[in-house]
C-alpha cells in the first residue's frame, strides 16, 4: 500500500468514506485531518474524502456483519468523543476488522482496540453523567427544561432514556456546548437549536416571568432536603467532587445559592 | 404544599438521613402506558452526592418521626427531645412526583418511626406506594422499610408496589441487640424477612407458571447492620452478611459506621469520629463475598477476627497465603486473576479476552488500568521477575504497600486512610 495523507469532513459517514476510500485506491493513509486542520508541511499526497453515504452504509454494512452489537456500540461511542486524536485510532480500528479475523476487538494489547474501547468508557461514563445530573426547570407553559454543557457529544445517546421515563411531560435537553438539543412534545423528541442570547440559554434559568409559579417552592425544597441529609460527623467535599465534579455545579439547583 | 411542609421535610430528613441505604438498582422497569418513570437496573443512578459525599439516588424520608420505641442507638427514640413531625400521604406523593419530574430523584426510599402499633404504621407506608403506583402511574424506585412486627398482609401488599424492602437488623447480635433495644429481638427482623421472601419465591412460582402474574419486590430485599455501637468483632459481621447472602433474596447488606447521636446513653460507647476506615474495610470484604468469589472464613476467621484496618482485605488474604503466589497471568483461570491485589473485575475481564492473541507484558497490564504498585508482588508474566510475595516476605510486601506514599506526605493535609472509594449503589 502506498501511504498518504486523508482529508475528511469530521463526520462519521465521512470517516466511514474514508475506510472505504483507503480499500478501493489502495492507500494507507498516515494520517486522517480535518478539514480545515493544519495540514503536515511534509504532506506529499494529499487525498480528500468527498463523503457518499452510498458508501459509506456499504462499510457500515460490512462492520455490521462482522461486529459484535457491543463492539459497534463502543465505536460509534467513541467517535461521539469529537477527539481529534481518536480520528487514527478509529480509522485502524475499522481497518483491522476487515482485514483480521473476527474477535479481533477484544485483543486489548493493541493500542486501537484498548483506546476505542477506553475512549467508549469515558463517553458512555460521560452519558451517565447527563442522567444524573440533568436539571429539570418548570416553565409556566408546562414544558420542562434542561441544559447541560457535556464534555462529550452525548445528548444524542440519553434523549431515549428521558423520552420514556418522561413519556408524558413535554421537555427540551439542551447542550449548551455545542448549541443544539431536543424538544420532546409528549410523542417524540425532536432535534432543535435555540438563540444563543435566550437568557435561559446564556444563563442556564429561567427568568421568573416564564417560570411555572410552583418551580421556586420546589427548588426550595430540593435545596433543604440536600442540607438536611448530610451527617455533619461525615462531611467528606474531596469525595462529593470526585463522584460530582465541580464542572457541572453551574447547572445544579443544589449547589446554587 | 406551604412552607409548613418545606419545616417537614427538613425534620423527615435529618431523621432519616442514619440509613445507609441508597441503591435504586435492581429492577429493569419501562414505562408504560402513558405513566410517569422507569427504572434502568444495572449499577441505578445517583443524582446527587451530599455534603458527606454520600450518593442521592431515592428521596430518603420519613413518613413521620414520631417513634414508640426507644432503641439506644436511634436519633428519633421516643426519649430524645428533638422537633417531630408527620408529613401526609398526599404531600408526600406530590413531593416525591414533582422530584422525580425534574430529575431530582429515582424515586422514593420510605421509612417511617412505630406509631401506636406496628400494621397502623405499615398500612400508611403501604398507602403511600399505592397511591404512587395506582393514581399517579409511577414507574419509578420505590424501596420500602418493613416495619418490624407488622402482619404478613400488610408486607404482601407492600411487595406488590415495592421495588426493594428492607427490615434492619442493626445490631449484628442478638443479646447485644436485646441490651440496646429492649423493645427488639432477632425474631422481630427475621420474621418480616421471611415474609418478603416467601413473597418474592411465591411470585417467581407464579410467574413461571403465568407469564402476566404481578412481580413481588422485584430488586430483592436489603438490610443495615450498625458498625461499632455494640462490641461484636468484624468477624461476626461478616459472617452474618455471608449467612443472608445465602438466602434466596439478600441482595445488599450495608454497614453504618456508628454517629454518636445520643451520647448520654452510658451503654453506648464514646465515639468521637464515626469509625469510617472500618466501615470502608467491611464494604470491601462485602464486595469480596459479592463479586469475588470468597468465602467469610477466608476473609475473617478466629484466628484473624478483625480487618486490617491498613490494608484492603483482599492484599491482607493474598499476605497470608504467599504460598500461592506468583500466579501467571497468562495462564490462570478467571477465578485466580480476580484474586489478585490491585485487579479488578474489569481489568479481569480485559485480561482473560487479551491474552488469547499474545502473552501479556506488565506493560499491557498497566494500560488495561491494573495497579501494578500492589499487583507487582503478586504477579509473573514471563518477564523479569521482580519481587514476589514468596521470595521476599510477606512482611515485607506490607511494608512497603503501607508506607505512605511521598505524594501523601508532600500535600500533608490529605491523610492516607481519608476514604475515596464508594460504598455502594
Amino acid at each position: 500500500m502506498k501511504s498518504g495523507i486523508f482529508v475528511f469532513d469530521g463526520t462519521w459517514e465521512g470517516m466511514l468514506t474514508a475506510v472505504f476510500d483507503a480499500f478501493s485506491m489502495k492507500i494507507q493513509p498516515q494520517e486522517l485531518v480535518r478539514i480545515g486542520a493544519q495540514l503536515p508541511i511534509f504532506a506529499d499526497t494529499i487525498h480528500e474524502v468527498q463523503t457518499d453515504s452510498g458508501h459509506a452504509g456499504r462499510v457500515w454494512k460490512g462492520l455490521t456483519a462482522k461486529l459484535q452489537s457491543e463492539a459497534l456500540a463502543a465505536l460509534t461511542a467513541s467517535f461521539l468523543s469529537e477527539l481529534e486524536e481518536m480520528d487514527m485510532p478509529i480509522f485502524r480500528y475499522i481497518v483491522k476488522v476487515f482485514i483480521s479475523q473476527s474477535g479481533i476487538e477484544r485483543d486489548f494489547t493493541d493500542p486501537d482496540m484498548l483506546s476505542v474501547f477506553s475512549t467508549a468508557r469515558k463517553v458512555r461514563g460521560e452519558k451517565h453523567r447527563v442522567l444524573q445530573f440533568m436539571r429539570f426547570q418548570k416553565a409556566a407553559d408546562g414544558t420542562y427544561f434542561g441544559i447541560m454543557e457535556p464534555l462529550y457529544n452525548v445528548m444524542p445517546l440519553t434523549v431515549a432514556h428521558f423520552a420514556d421515563r418522561f413519556a408524558d411531560q413535554k421537555f427540551i435537553l439542551y447542550d449548551k456546548r455545542r448549541g443544539f438539543g431536543y424538544y420532546y412534545d409528549g410523542d417524540r423528541p425532536v432535534e432543535i437549536t435555540m438563540p444563543e442570547n435566550l437568557s435561559h440559554i446564556s444563563t442556564g434559568k429561567l427568568d421568573s416571568d416564564i417560570m411555572d409559579s410552583d418551580e421556586r417552592l420546589f427548588q426550595q425544597m430540593w435545596k433543604t432536603y440536600f442540607k438536611a441529609i448530610a451527617i455533619k460527623e461525615r462531611m467528606n467535599p474531596r469525595k462529593q467532587r470526585q463522584d460530582m465534579p465541580v464542572r457541572f455545579w453551574k447547572y445544579l439547583v443544589e449547589k446554587q445559592d | 404544599m406551604t412552607e409548613q411542609t418545606l419545616e417537614k421535610l427538613r425534620i423527615l430528613a435529618e431523621s432519616a438521613k442514619y440509613d445507609v441505604s441508597c441503591s435504586s438498582s435492581g429492577t429493569v422497569r419501562r414505562n408504560s402506558g402513558g405513566g410517569v418513570g422507569n427504572t434502568v437496573g444495572g449499577v441505578g443512578i445517583c443524582h446527587s452526592f451530599a455534603d458527606d459525599g454520600r450518593c442521592i439516588s431515592l428521596l430518603k424520608v420519613m413518613l413521620t418521626n414520631v417513634c414508640m420505641y426507644d432503641c439506644a442507638y436511634c436519633i428519633n427514640r421516643r426519649s430524645n427531645d428533638i422537633p417531630r413531625a408527620t408529613l401526609s400521604v398526599t404531600e408526600l406523593v406530590e413531593l416525591t412526583m414533582e422530584f422525580y419530574r425534574r430529575n431530582y430523584i429515582e424515586g422514593l426510599f420510605l421509612s417511617s418511626g412505630v406509631v401506636r402499633n406496628p400494621d397502623y404504621t405499615m398500612e400508611r407506608l403501604v398507602r403511600v406506594a399505592k397511591d404512587l403506583r395506582t393514581i399517579h402511574r409511577f414507574n419509578g424506585y420505590i424501596h420500602l422499610k418493613s416495619i418490624p412486627g407488622a402482619s404478613r398482609e400488610l408486607v404482601s401488599e407492600a411487595g406488590r408496589y415495592a421495588d426493594r424492602m428492607s427490615v434492619n437488623i442493626e445490631i449484628p447480635n442478638e443479646q447485644s441487640l436485646k441490651y440496646l433495644a429492649p423493645e427488639k429481638d432477632f425474631e422481630s427482623v427475621y420474621r418480616p424477612m421471611g415474609y418478603i421472601r416467601q413473597g418474592v419465591l411465591e411470585s417467581a412460582e407464579d410467574r413461571r407458571k403465568y407469564r402476566k402474574a404481578p412481580r413481588f419486590v422485584p430488586a430483592g430485599q436489603s438490610t443495615q447492620m450498625i458498625v461499632g455501637a455494640s462490641p461484636e468483632r468484624d468477624r461476626d459481621i461478616l459472617r452474618l452478611s455471608s449467612a443472608l447472602y445465602g438466602t434466596p433474596t439478600m441482595r445488599r447488606v450495608y454497614y453504618s459506621g456508628y454517629v454518636a447521636v445520643n451520647t448520654y446513653d452510658t451503654r453506648l460507647p464514646m465515639l468521637k469520629q464515626p469509625p469510617l476506615v472500618r466501615e470502608h474495610r467491611l464494604y470491601q470484604a462485602d464486595w469480596l463475598l459479592r463479586f469475588y468469589n470468597f468465602k467469610v472464613d477466608e476473609i475473617v476467621d478466629d484466628s484473624y477476627p478483625d480487618l486490617d484496618l491498613e490494608l484492603d482485605p483482599k492484599t491482607g488474604w493474598a499476605l497470608r497465603h504467599p504460598e500461592l503466589f506468583p500466579v501467571d497471568v497468562n495462564r490462570a483461570d478467571y477465578e485466580m486473576i480476580l484474586r489478585i491485589p490491585g485487579i479488578g473485575v474489569k481489568s479481569a475481564m480485559l485480561i482473560i479476552n487479551a491474552r488469547r492473541f499474545r502473552r501479556l507484558t506488565s506493560d499491557h497490564l498497566r494500560r488495561m488500568g491494573v495497579v501494578m504498585k500492589r499487583a507487582r508482588y503478586f504477579i509473573t508474566c514471563g518477564e523479569l521477575q521482580s519481587a514476589c510475595v514468596a521470595d521476599v516476605s510477606p512482611e515485607y510486601v506490607r511494608r512497603q504497600l503501607t508506607a505512605p506514599s511521598q505524594r501523601h506526605l508532600r500535600k500533608g493535609a490529605v491523610h492516607p486512610d481519608q476514604l475515596t472509594l464508594d460504598f455502594g449503589s
